[in-house]
């Protein structure tokens, strides 16, 4: 039965994680997002679901468990903040590597190094252009609203599972803390499905089965490489998904994405009572990225400010979108500060009505 | 009665075990991974749980361990063996799973992830293969590295001072609560192959018990790194190696 | 007296480390001067004094030997 219940954005992602049937969650406490493995320790999912959860002694330890779970074909999640993302990105590799599917969250604070325990989207690059060694990519999934840290949790192991990928879950400290109304699904059963790619004893008949991420034979590495590379043509294809606010007779376009969208839907709307027509586009996953749909709308408008809470990272995406066609401006604060309403229309008519 | 007829399956009171696979071994000349594999490989055999089994593989010369197996297995990062072997146990508790792992895997990099999940009491097999250098890499010091011992990096013999002296990490974990069984092994004699089978046959059965974490080392050549024959470094393994590293049990149930 | 036993060699997967000669208490073993595909010279039977005891087969890394004894019989 669907539930309505006004939950902090951490809790609803532990909440959401028991929902969508998962069999682990393996964790290590990092500030803002010590509330994930709080709640589900609270929770006690193993009652309620049979769900495992483990605090482990880091969080590369915590990304080589879910390895674990991940190729016995079980649904198997972790979720940490920049500092400790950065330490799981050897296990994400070998995760993409072997082609195992994974949710993990990022509950992003400011950097570099151990930064400040502020909101930041500075760790966009690390989720989207690889992070750790190798080509891979990682699905990343931006939410605004504790309503979709809830909906993307099950959303990502949809997705890790149908691509045999690990998906990220890019948050933030705004978004991890904040309290909102939120619509649960119902629960969902923990799959028993046995994969034939997963090691779960070698059955008689079958060949045992290698989880591995290693080829010493370049050939077959290239190999490797080259179905990791369908695989994501195949998600560029498929899987993007964005939302639009005002964009239809739009002169200016903000882009922006998770806290601070929401925050800039705001100056959108004062540009908007000032005779502005700005409008605002949303990309939810940043890999696979909107290329296609801010291309469309380069067309229409005059030029676009991308707004990050960042030194300007997802403006290079935006930039590779537009292909010059119209100008692209970045505005940014960072180190945990949060952009207000008013500096990001007075960086609208400075930086692109006025430049 | 001629020789030839003895030859027959009648007959038969030795063959490589079904669990292990037909592919050539990689390993060097006399080098005792490959009797580790097979009394292991083995004891999962004579204990019936091929089906039930699920390795993993270390980074180090064991990294194809994998190929030899005849099990479903897994490659772990370098020294994430026991926290991969930890995520597979808890979702799939009724499995008997192990790690096999080499001292520069166990006892450097991944001495965080071997101390904790002997310390958790994971349900699990620790097979950990000291042979006091790293092979794969080309013969550098490993943690188990015996004082003066000279290795790629250790050119003029491990200096304590300066290099830090050998980790006896059996011994650390043994003093854990979470270990049901720790157990010192060689395989470079007939006798000491059988012992070594035997413990990790009972390592294996301690599993379904539930108690904790069995951890079984196996003190082991490496003719290539050490600069010697095989026949010569099992001796020089007999005469340094054994005395740094006691051969016997550490840590058994209390009855 | 011993059982009589016997033992066959794969000689491709040997790799001649001489482990198992020592490892034979009836000298039965020694190094071919020959060498496999793989450039080893493997080991080969010198003698018929096998028993079957099967540690050569135990020591070995590369599990090249099986082995065979003949069964007990009565009065021996």
């Amino acid at each position: 039965m669907k539930e309505l219940r006004l939950m902090k954005g951490n809790e609803a992602l532990a909440e959401a994680a028991i929902r969508a049937g998962a069999d682990a969650y393996f964790g290590y406490p990092i500030t803002p997002q010590s509330e994930v493995i709080e709640y589900l320790m609270r929770e006690n999912p193993a009652k309620r679901t049979g769900m495992q959860v483990l605090q482990a002694e880091s969080e590369v330890a915590a990304i080589n468990m879910v390895y674990g779970a991940a190729a016995c074909g079980k649904r198997a999640m972790t979720s940490s903040s920049s500092p400790g993302i950065s330490l799981k990105m050897e296990g994400l590799s070998y995760i993409a590597g072997a082609e195992l599917p994974c949710v993990v969250v990022n509950v992003v604070r400011g950097g570099p190094g151990l930064g400040t325990i502020q909101p930041s989207q500075s760790d966009y690059f690390q989720a989207v252009k690889g992070g750790g060694h190798g080509d891979y990519k990682l699905i990343v999934l931006a939410p605004a609203t504790v309503q979709e840290s809830v909906d993307f949790v099950k959303l990502g192991f949809e997705l890790a599972f149908k691509y045999r990928n690990p998906v990220m879950i890019l948050s933030d400290g705004i978004i991890g803390q904040m309290m909102e109304k939120v619509e649960l699904f119902e629960q969902m059963e923990r799959s028993s499905e046995e994969y034939e790619w997963a090691t779960v004893g070698k059955k008689e008949g079958r060949d045992s089965v290698i989880v591995t991420s290693l080829q010493l034979q370049s050939e077959e590495q290239e190999k490797v490489n080259l179905r990791l590379q369908a695989k994501y043509r195949e998600v560029e294809k498929n899987e993007v998904r964005f939302e639009t606010y005002e964009c239809e007779d739009a002169e200016y376009l903000f882009i922006a994405f998770g806290s601070c969208a929401r925050i800039t839907r705001k100056a959108m709307e004062m540009a908007r009572a000032k005779g502005i027509k700005a409008g605002l586009f949303r990309p939810q996953t940043l890999y696979p990225y909107p290329y296609d749909e801010v291309n469309r709308l380069a067309s229409q408008v005059k030029g676009i400010l991308s707004v990050e809470m960042n030194a300007g990272q997802m403006v290079e995406d935006v930039r590779l979108a537009v292909s010059g066609k119209v100008p692209v401006k970045h505005f940014g604060r960072f180190g945990g500060m949060i952009p207000s309403p008013d500096e990001i229309l007075e960086a609208l008519e400075q930086k692109i009505i006025g430049g | 009665m001629s020789e030839k007829s003895i030859i027959s399956p009648e007959n038969l009171v030795y063959e490589k075990t079904g669990v292990m696979t037909d592919k050539v071994l990689h390993y060097c000349p006399g080098c005792g991974h490959g009797t580790a594999h097979r009394i292991l490989a083995e004891a999962i055999d004579e204990l019936g749980i091929q089906g039930d089994t699920i390795g993993v593989a270390p980074v180090g010369c064991s990294v194809l361990a994998y190929y030899y197996f005849d099990v479903d297995m897994q490659e772990a990062a370098h020294g994430r063996a026991p926290a991969v072997a930890t995520g597979i146990k808890r979702v799939m508790p009724e499995k008997y799973v192990f790690t096999y792992q080499g001292d520069g895997d166990l006892a450097a990099i991944g001495t965080a992830e071997t101390i904790h999940a002997c310390n958790r009491g994971e349900n699990i097999l620790v097979v950990f293969i000291n042979n006091g250098i790293y092979g794969m890499t080309g013969g550098q010091m490993a943690p188990t590295t015996l004082p003066g011992m000279k290795s790629s990096t250790s050119p003029f013999g491990r200096d304590v001072s300066t290099m830090g002296n050998p980790l006896k990490i059996t011994e650390l974990v043994a003093q854990l609560p979470g270990t049901y069984f720790v157990t010192r092994q060689s395989v470079h004699v007939p006798a000491n192959v059988r012992k070594a089978k035997r413990a990790i046959k009972k390592a294996l059965e301690y599993q379904k018990l539930n108690r904790g974490t069995c951890f079984v080392e196996i003190v082991s050549n490496c003719p290539y790194g050490w600069k010697m024959t095989p026949v010569e470094s099992n001796k020089w393994m007999e005469e340094n190696m054994f005395p740094f590293y006691p051969l016997g049990d550490i840590k058994v149930p209390e009855k | 007296m011993a059982r009589k036993g016997d033992i066959v060699i794969n000689i491709e997967r040997c790799k001649g480390c001489e482990v198992c000669l020592s490892a034979c208490p009836h000298e039965v073993l020694a190094l071919s001067k020959e060498v496999n595909s793989k450039g080893y010279h493997y080991v080969v039977k010198v003698n018929s004094e096998c028993t079957g005891c099967a540690n050569c087969a135990i020591v070995c890394p590369d599990a090249v030997i099986t082995v065979y004894r003949e069964k007990a019989t009565s009065g021996q």
